[in-house]
C-alpha cells in the first residue's frame, strides 16, 4: 500500500490541497482536525463558564468591559439576566461534553494513535471517517449559531428534561439539531474504530497485545455504537414534541402559566430521562476510558517496566462497558422509585466502583519498582491519579440512595464529575498532547513551558472543585442564577464563590503556556527523532511525522505492548515490532 | 455537624450517619493511596532506582483491599440503604395518624392546599383555574372542598406528627427539598408523589425547588414554619375561617 500512496505518482494523483487538508481522508489529517476543532470548542466552553463564574461570585454586579460587548439581550448594563445564565449552564455542559472532551479523546486521539498502534496504514473506511469529521462540525456550527438567534441558545440543561425544553426557545430546536449531527458523527466513527480494531490488527497483534489505548478506545466505540440510538431516537421525539405538537413527553393537563396547554397529552415525563440516561451513563465512560488509555501509556512508558496487571485493566474496561448498560438509572433515584428498582440500580452501581477501583489500583502499583521519569506527559498522568480518585470515591454516596437525598442536584455533584473530568481527563488529555506531540510534528515541546501550565493547573483545579464539595454538603443547589443566595442554608458557604471564581481565571490564565508552547514548539521546538520517549508501541516505529499510509514496511508484532526493563535485555525497552531483544 | 444543614427530621440522623461512615470510609482510602503513592514516587524516581524492576510488586495486598472495598460497599448497601428506602421513602404511615398536605409547584412558586379540617381534599379541576383566584382549580361545588385552603410559598406544619405531602406540578419538573428535614423529592408533571417524614424541632427554614424549571428557578423558594401543636391549630383556624369568607388568596394581588 504504501507503493500505491507515497511513491511513483505523477502529479494527477497528488491529492489536492482539498483533499488533503479540508475533506481529509487520512486519519492523521482527521485526527488533527478533530484535534484543533475540540480544542476551540473546550475553550469555547470554558469562556462560557467563566462568564458563569462571574454572576456565581458577584451575583447581580455589572460585568466591567466584556459585560456591555455580550448585548442587552443578555447582559443590559453588563448584569447577567437569568436567561442567559441558563443558556451559558446549558451550552458550557453540552460542549465540554460532546463537543469538546468526546471528540478530543475519541475523534482526534483515537483517530490520529489506534490505527498506528495496530499497525494499520489507514482506519478501515476513510471516507466514512470524513463524513463523522464533517458531521461534528456542522453539529458544532449549528451550537454556536444557536447563541445568535431570538431566544438565544438552548437553556434547559445538557439534560434538556422534559417538559420545560419541550416548551423551551428555539434555542431547544438547534440544540436538538445540532446533537443530531453530534450523534450521528459518533455513530459513524463507533463503526470505524470497531472495524478497524477487529480487521485492521497487524500480524502478531493478538488482541490479549493490544496497547491498553486501544482497548479502551475498543469498549468506548461499543459504548457510543449502543448507547446512542436512543438519545438519537428520544431527540427527534423531543423535535416532534416542539414543531409538529406531538406529545411522547408530555402528560395530559398541563398549566404553563395559568393557560391549559393545547397539546393532547398522555406522554411520559420519565421517559425521557431514561433514554437521556441509557446514553449519558455510557457516556461518562466515553468521557473516561479513553482518557485511562492514555494514562495506561504514559505510565507504562515513564515508569520504565511493564503495567502491574495488563489483564486485570483488559478485563476491567470490558466489564465496565458491559456494566455501565445497567446503571443509568442512579440518576433517578428521586423520581419517585420503588425499593426494589432502586435496590438493583444501587447494587449494579456498587458492582461498577469495583473494576474501576482495580484499574487506578492497577495504575499505582504499576509505581512500584519502577525507575519513574518525571516528564511533562508524566507530571500530568500522575496528577490525574489522586484527582480521578477523589471523582470516583464521591462518586459512592451519590450511588446509594439514602446519601443522595441531601446530595442529588447539588454542588457536589458538580464537584464530582468535574473532579473525572477536569483534573482527570482534561490533564490526561493534556498529558497525551505532550506526550505524542513530537511524533505528530517531528519537533519536541517545551519543557519549562510546560511546567508553567502544569503545577498552577493543579493546584487552581482543586481550588475550584474541592470548595465545592463544602458547598454541596451545605446543600447549595447547582444550576441556581445566584448561586445560591438567595437561600438561607447557602449563606454560609457563598463567599466560597469568590475563591473558586478566581481561580477559574486564573486557571485560563495559565493555559495560554500551554498554547503558546503548542504553536512555538511546532515551529521552532527541537527537533525529535522516531522513538524520543523510547516506548515500545508500534506507533514509534513509524517515521516521523508519519507519512501517508504510516509504515514504510508494514510490521510484525512479537511481545505485548509493555515490555520494559525486560531481564536479560541490554535497553530498558523491547519494541513490540523487535523480533529479537538486544 | 461537619457543614451539613440542620437536621430537623426524625429521620435525618440515620442519613447523616451513613454520610459520615461514607466520608470516613473515601478519606481512609484516599490516605491510603496516597501514602502509597508518594512513598513510590520517591523510592523509585530515576536518580534513586535507576534501574526498573520487571516483576514488580509481589504481595496480593491490593486484592485485600479490593475485597474489602467490596464488603464494605455491601454493608453500606444491604444494612442501611436498602432497608432505609424500604421504611422511609417506599412505606408511609397509617393515614389517620399522619398529616395530609398537598403541594403543587408551578413555576416558580409553591401552591400549598391544605384540606381543612375535614381532612379531606375538595375536586380539582384545571378548567377551573384562575391565576388570580383559584390558582389550582378548586371546585367549589364539592362539599370537601369548602374548607379547603390554599396558601403560596408558606408550608406549616405541626412538630413531632408524620405529614405526608403529595407533589404535582401545574407544568414543568420542579424538585421539593427540604435541606433541614432531609427531603429531597423530584416533582414529575403528570405524577403525584408521596414523601413523607415527622418534624423535631419548631422553628423556621425554606424551601428550595432543586430541578432546573425555567429563569426563576434560583427564586422559586417557600417557607417552612414548624410550630407547636397549639400554635399550629390556632393558625389553621385562623386560615380555614379566612378561606370560606373569601375564597381569595392575597399573594397575586
Ligand atoms: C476547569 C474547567 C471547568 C470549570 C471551572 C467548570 C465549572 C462548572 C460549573 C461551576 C458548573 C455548574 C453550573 C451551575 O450549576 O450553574 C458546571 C456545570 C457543568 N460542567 Fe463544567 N466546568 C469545567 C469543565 C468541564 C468539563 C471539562 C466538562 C466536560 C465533560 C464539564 C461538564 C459540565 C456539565 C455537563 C455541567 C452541567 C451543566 C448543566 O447543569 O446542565 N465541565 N461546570
Ligand atoms: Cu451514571
Ligand atoms: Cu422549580
Amino acid at each position: 500500500m504504501s507503493s500505491e500512496h507515497s511513491q511513483g505518482h505523477d502529479e494527477h494523483h497528488q491529492l489536492s490541497w482539498w483533499r488533503t487538508y479540508v475533506f481529509a481522508t487520512d486519519h492523521k489529517m482527521i485526527g488533527l482536525q478533530y484535534g484543533i476543532t475540540a480544542l476551540f470548542f473546550l475553550l469555547f466552553g470554558f469562556c462560557l463558564m467563566m462568564l458563569m463564574r462571574w454572576q456565581l461570585a458577584y451575583p447581580g454586579q455589572p460585568l466591567p468591559v466584556i459585560g456591555k460587548w455580550l448585548g442587552s439581550a443578555n447582559m443590559p448594563d453588563g448584569v447577567m439576566l437569568p436567561e442567559f445564565y441558563n443558556q451559558l449552564g446549558a451550552m458550557h455542559g453540552t460542549i465540554m461534553v460532546f463537543m469538546g472532551i468526546v471528540p478530543l479523546a475519541v475523534g482526534a486521539f483515537g483517530n490520529y494513535i489506534v490505527p498506528l498502534q495496530i499497525g494499520a496504514a489507514d482506519m478501515a473506511f476513510p471516507r466514512i471517517n470524513m463524513v463523522s469529521y464533517w458531521a461534528f462540525f456542522v453539529g458544532g456550527v449549528v451550537m454556536l449559531t444557536s447563541f445568535f438567534i431570538p431566544g438565544g441558545a438552548a437553556s434547559s440543561g445538557w439534560t434538556s428534561y422534559t417538559p420545560l425544553a419541550d416548551i423551551a426557545t428555539t434555542g431547544q430546536t438547534f440544540w436538538i439539531i445540532g446533537m443530531v449531527c453530534l450523534i450521528t458523527s459518533s455513530l459513524l466513527g463507533a463503526v470505524n474504530f470497531i472495524t478497524t480494531i477487529i480487521q485492521l490488527r497487524t500480524k502478531g497483534m493478538t488482541f490479549m497485545r493490544l496497547p491498553f489505548f486501544v482497548w479502551a478506545q475498543f469498549v468506548t466505540a461499543f459504548l457510543l455504537l449502543l448507547a446512542f440510538p436512543p438519545l438519537e431516537a428520544a431527540a427527534i421525539l423531543q423535535l416532534m414534541d416542539r414543531i409538529a405538537h406531538t406529545s411522547f413527553f408530555l402528560p395530559s393537563g398541563l398549566v404553563v402559566s395559568g393557560q391549559p396547554l393545547e397539546i393532547s397529552g398522555g406522554g411520559s415525563v420519565l421517559l425521557w430521562q431514561h433514554l437521556f440516561w441509557f446514553l449519558a451513563h455510557p457516556e461518562v465512560y466515553v468521557l473516561i476510558l479513553p482518557a485511562m488509555g492514555v494514562i495506561a501509556e504514559i505510565l507504562a512508558n515513564n515508569t520504565r517496566r511493564p503495567l502491574s496487571g495488563y489483564k486485570s485493566l483488559v478485563y476491567s474496561v470490558l466489564f465496565i462497558g458491559f456494566m455501565s448498560f445497567i446503571v443509568w438509572a442512579h440518576h433517578m433515584y428521586l423520581t419517585g422509585m420503588g425499593t426494589t428498582i432502586s435496590a438493583f440500580f444501587q447494587a449494579t452501581t456498587m458492582i461498577i466502583s469495583i473494576p474501576s477501583v482495580i484499574i487506578l489500583t492497577v495504575f499505582f502499583l504499576s509505581l512500584w519498582g519502577g525507575s519513574i521519569r518525571f516528564t511533562i506527559p508524566m507530571l500530568f498522568a500522575l496528577a490525574f491519579l489522586p484527582m480521578f480518585g477523589i471523582g470516583g470515591l464521591t462518586g459512592l454516596p451519590l450511588g446509594l440512595n439514602i446519601t443522595d437525598i441531601p446530595l442529588h442536584d447539588t454542588y457536589y455533584v458538580i464537584a464530582h464529575f468535574h473532579y473525572i473530568v477536569a483534573p482527570g481527563t482534561i490533564f490526561a488529555l493534556f498529558a497525551g498532547i505532550y506526550f505524542w506531540f513530537p511524533k505528530i510534528t517531528g519537533r519536541r515541546m517545551n519543557d519549562v513551558l510546560g511546567h508553567i501550565h502544569f503545577w498552577p493547573s493543579l493546584i487552581c483545579m482543586n481550588l475550584i472543585f474541592m470548595p465545592m464539595f463544602i458547598q454541596g454538603l451545605a446543600g447549595v443547589s447547582r444550576r441556581l442564577y445566584d448561586g445560591g443566595a438567595e437561600y438561607a442554608h447557602a449563606q454560609g458557604t457563598l463567599h466560597l464563590n469568590v475563591l473558586i471564581s478566581w481561580s477559574a481565571w486564573i486557571l485560563a490564565i495559565f493555559q495560554l503556556p500551554f498554547i503558546f508552547n503548542l504553536i512555538w514548539s511546532l515551529f521552532k521546538g527541537p527537533k525529535s527523532n522516531d522513538n524520543p520517549w523510547e516506548s515500545t508501541t508500534l506507533e514509534w516505529a513509524t517515521p516521523t511525522p508519519p507519512p501517508h499510509g504510516n509504515f514504510v514496511k508494514i510490521p510484525e508484532v512479537f511481545r505485548g505492548p509493555y515490555e520494559y526493563s525486560l531481564p536479560g535485555a541490554k535497553t530498558d525497552f523491547a519494541p513490540q515490532c523487535q523480533q529479537i531483544v538486544t | 455537624m461537619w457543614g451539613l444543614p440542620d437536621n430537623a427530621a426524625a429521620h435525618g440522623a440515620e442519613i447523616d450517619f451513613v454520610m459520615l461512615l461514607f466520608h470516613i470510609l473515601m478519606l481512609i482510602l484516599f490516605i491510603g493511596w496516597g501514602i502509597f503513592f508518594l512513598v513510590a514516587l520517591v523510592r523509585f524516581k530515576k536518580t534513586s532506582h535507576p534501574k526498573a524492576d520487571y516483576h514488580g510488586i509481589r504481595s496480593h495486598f491490593s486484592s485485600a483491599v479490593e475485597i474489602a472495598v467490596a464488603i464494605i460497599e455491601i454493608i453500606l448497601l444491604a444494612a442501611f440503604s436498602i432497608p432505609f428506602w424500604a421504611k422511609q421513602v417506599n412505606a408511609f404511615p397509617n393515614r389517620k395518624d399522619a398529616l395530609e398536605v398537598r403541594v403543587i409547584a408551578e413555576q416558580f412558586a409553591w401552591n400549598i392546599h391544605y384540606p381543612g379540617p375535614d381532612g379531606i381534599f375538595g375536586k380539582t379541576d384545571i378548567q377551573l383555574i384562575d391565576k388570580q383566584s383559584n390558582p389550582l382549580g378548586i371546585d367549589q361545588s364539592d362539599p370537601h372542598a369548602k374548607d379547603d385552603f390554599v396558601t403560596i410559598n408558606q408550608l406549616h406544619l405541626p412538630i413531632g406528627r408524620p405529614v405526608i405531602i403529595y407533589l404535582s406540578s401545574k407544568d414543568v419538573m420542579h424538585c421539593f427539598s427540604l435541606p433541614i428535614m432531609r427531603v429531597k423529592q423530584d416533582i414529575i408533571p403528570g405524577m403525584s408523589i408521596p414523601v413523607w417524614f415527622v418534624p423535631t424541632k419548631i422553628g423556621n427554614s425554606e424551601i428550595g425547588c432543586a430541578q432546573l424549571c425555567g429563569l426563576g428557578h434560583y427564586r422559586m423558594k417557600g417557607f417552612l414554619t414548624i410550630h407547636t401543636q397549639e400554635e399550629y391549630d390556632k393558625w389553621l383556624a385562623e386560615q380555614s375561617s379566612q378561606s370560606e369568607s373569601s375564597g381569595e388568596d392575597s399573594f397575586w394581588n
